[in-house]
């Protein structure tokens, strides 16, 4: 352990807890005091993912903070475990919230009660499945997620979002079902929750308890798959994202990652390096996700079905390139989750100020408007004429091809960087070594350029329909708070690829970490207590 | 005891899993129910069936864990009944909502 102690892991999960907590005791009309505490949890949640980043990439010994929650001795207590990986995941998901969160504010947080509540606690959900070390409580995390995401899908109301939304609901709650059997058959086989203990001990397994182990493993494996949206369990997934609220539907961009990520953390901790959830299945899976996409993207007939098609498109590289499990693929492939998730995150928002004029949400939206904005809604409209934004179109357009750039992978920017990472690491000097088969090799590589044709087809053809050649002129009435937000990311995407060194260094080394299990069992199996605790010796 | 669990557990899964594949909201929640039935019950018995063993531990004396029930799976329960409890219960608001706004209680809005 590091010189001092590791409180601060535990903070990304208070501080949303914490914020969303005292919103309650707000009415919704005052909206100020509710918009200030978001800015100050995510702004906060921003700086403590930036520390533990900090701590555990250029900290001199230690490569992970453990929390022992309780001060309980190592293998007993649920720990929280802050590594690379997961600090790198916690700076993503505040980076996102805070431009979603500063769309939200110009329009939609007045279109419902509690946005900015359930948005703190879906952060707390997020952030708390990031950090747990024990699966339970994984678990619990998974849920606080979901109920919180359950109410912000159908964040505005109107027909158009229950009938997607109950799907979406549905579905999880079988999921969470089958997590519980999943989480109950590995506690029955390993005995223990932790997921170090239950690494550490899978390989010794005897008897009726290897089974056991693999069909729960199975089984969790099936739930991170459906919430990652992979091709036959993510049918689901299009209809709820693209009725989804612009900002609800950007920070939902990170609720499919926590499924990779929750996949990724555990099947390269167990022995065989992903062989216990199917690295090969995982890899299949993933290519028919590519493929299905693809598809999807150029059947869409609006931007926003799309965009949710791009999440899957995300989803499904990212899938077929963690099945090949090998360092330097993940270490790519960790890039491109940056990239994709930043840059559809922006692209739902931007997809909703050009297609707000003809949204059929609009209307319901406006009656909500009035429902719950109040009188207060009226003088703050007043005071927003004044901030329409000038040349609008010109920003939303420029806005468009850049984003394009990025989901297409075209260079300069960060998408470009994030395929060309890919494709040398399976096809460029050292890809000899691999220990993949070949045609694998040669069906990614494939499937990743054509994706990319794909997606530079859809977008062209959106950008001539909506910019070049519009059917009736199109005048956005957009405000300065509604494309800071945009400008945001297209900023950090372009800080992604000016900055590629550091950042490729930082997820080689994180690929590093995720493929030597052993440091993790270490890190939390080799955790101390913080002094005094009772019947210790100080 | 064994026989008497897993014949509960299958038939409750069972009924389950038909109901909530059936096109009626009603249906729907019935069979969640009756799932989370299951899977508790599930969770229960992953700790091994005792009967008449503690599961709270005495800590003044040593302690002979052969003596107790595992209590693990009885707090993951506990943790369990009352999340899918909370669940239900948003689940059955949205129900209503859906309800109240297509006129209709077939999952998909719309009679087929």
């Amino acid at each position: 352990m590091g010189s001092a102690p590791a409180h601060i892991t535990i903070a990304p999960i208070l501080i949303p807890l914490l914020a969303g907590a005292l919103m309650l005791f707000f009415e919704d009309r005052e909206r100020r005091i509710k918009t200030a505490l978001s800015f100050i949890s995510i702004v906060s949640l921003l700086v403590v993912a930036a520390l533990i980043l900090r701590r555990v990439h250029n900290g001199d010994e230690t490569l992970a903070l453990v929390y022992l929650i309780g001060n309980w001795p190592a293998p007993i207590a649920i720990n929280l475990y802050a590594d690379r990986l997961s600090a790198i995941m916690l700076a993503t998901t505040a980076a996102l919230a805070l431009p979603a969160m500063l769309f939200a504010t110009e329009r939609w947080d007045k279109a419902g009660p509690h946005l900015h509540s359930m948005f703190q606690f879906l952060l707390v959900g997020i952030n708390g499945a990031f950090l747990t070390g024990d699966l339970f409580n994984l678990f619990v995390f998974f849920e606080v997620m979901l109920a919180a995401s359950y109410g912000l899908i159908l964040h505005g109301g109107g027909a158009v979002r229950v009938r997607p939304g109950l799907h979406y609901i549905a579905i999880n709650l079988v999921a969470s079902l089958f997590f519980l059997i999943g989480a109950a058959l590995v506690f029955g086989s390993v005995g223990s929750l932790n997921l170090a203990e239950i690494a550490l001990r899978a390989g010794s397994l005897e008897g009726f308890a290897r089974p056991a182990l693999h069909t729960g493993l199975a089984l969790l494996g099936l739930v991170f798959l459906i919430k990652a949206g992979m091709w036959p369990l993510g049918h689901w997934l299009v209809p709820a994202y693209s009725v989804a609220a612009g900002p609800v539907a950007a920070i939902f961009t990170v609720l499919s990652k926590v499924g990779i990520y929750s996949l990724l953390r555990l099947a390269l901790l167990l022995p065989g390096d992903g062989a216990a959830f199917g690295a090969a299945v995982i890899f299949i899976g993933g290519a028919a996700t590519l493929i299905f996409a693809s598809i999807g993207i150029l059947a869409s007939q609006s931007m926003k079905r799309a965009c949710a098609y791009f999440v899957l498109l995300s989803s499904g590289t990212l899938l077929a390139t963690f099945g090949l499990s090998q360092p330097s693929t993940t270490a790519a492939a960790l890039y491109y989750l940056l990239s994709s998730t930043f840059a559809v995150g922006a692209f739902f928002m931007l997809v909703e100020l050009l297609e707000r004029e003809q949204d059929t949400a609009s209307d319901v939206l406006a009656v909500t408007l009035e429902a719950y904005g109040g009188g207060e809604a009226e003088t703050e409209a007043d005071a927003e004429v004044g901030k329409i934004m000038p040349s609008a179109l010109a920003v939303l357009a420029i806005g468009f091809g850049l984003l394009s750039l990025v989901l297409i992978g075209l260079p300069p920017l960060s998408g470009f960087l994030a395929k060309f990472a890919i494709l040398t690491g399976i096809i460029g000097p050292g890809a000899e070594n691999l220990t993949v088969k070949a045609p694998i090799i040669v069906t990614l590589a494939v499937l990743l350029v054509l994706s990319g044709v794909v997606a530079l087809v859809a977008l062209l053809r959106m950008g001539i329909r909506t910019f070049w050649a519009p059917v009736e002129a199109l005048t956005p009435r957009v405000t300065v708070t509604e494309t800071a937000p945009i400008l945001f990311l297209l900023g950090l995407l372009v800080a992604l690829a000016i900055f590629a060194g550091p950042v490729m260094d930082l997820m080689v080394a994180t690929a590093a970490d995720l493929h030597d299990p052993s440091r993790y069992l270490k890190a939390v199996l080799g955790a101390e207590r913080v002094p005094p605790y009772a019947g210790g010796t100080p | 005891m064994e026989l008497v669990i897993a014949i509960a557990i299958g038939t409750l899964a069972g009924s389950g899993i038909w109901l909530v594949l059936r096109p009626r909201t009603y249906q729907l929640v019935i069979g969640l129910a009756l799932l989370s039935y299951a899977v508790n019950l599930f969770i229960f018995s992953m700790g091994r069936l005792r009967i008449n063993a503690a599961p709270v531990l005495d800590g003044a004396q040593h302690v002979d864990p052969t003596a107790y029930t595992d209590p693990l799976p009885q707090a993951l329960v506990l943790t369990a009944i009352v999340i899918g409890f909370a669940t239900t219960a948003l689940f059955l608001v949205v129900l209503i909502v859906s309800r109240g706004l297509t006129g209709t209680d077939h999952v998909d809005g719309r009679e087929h």
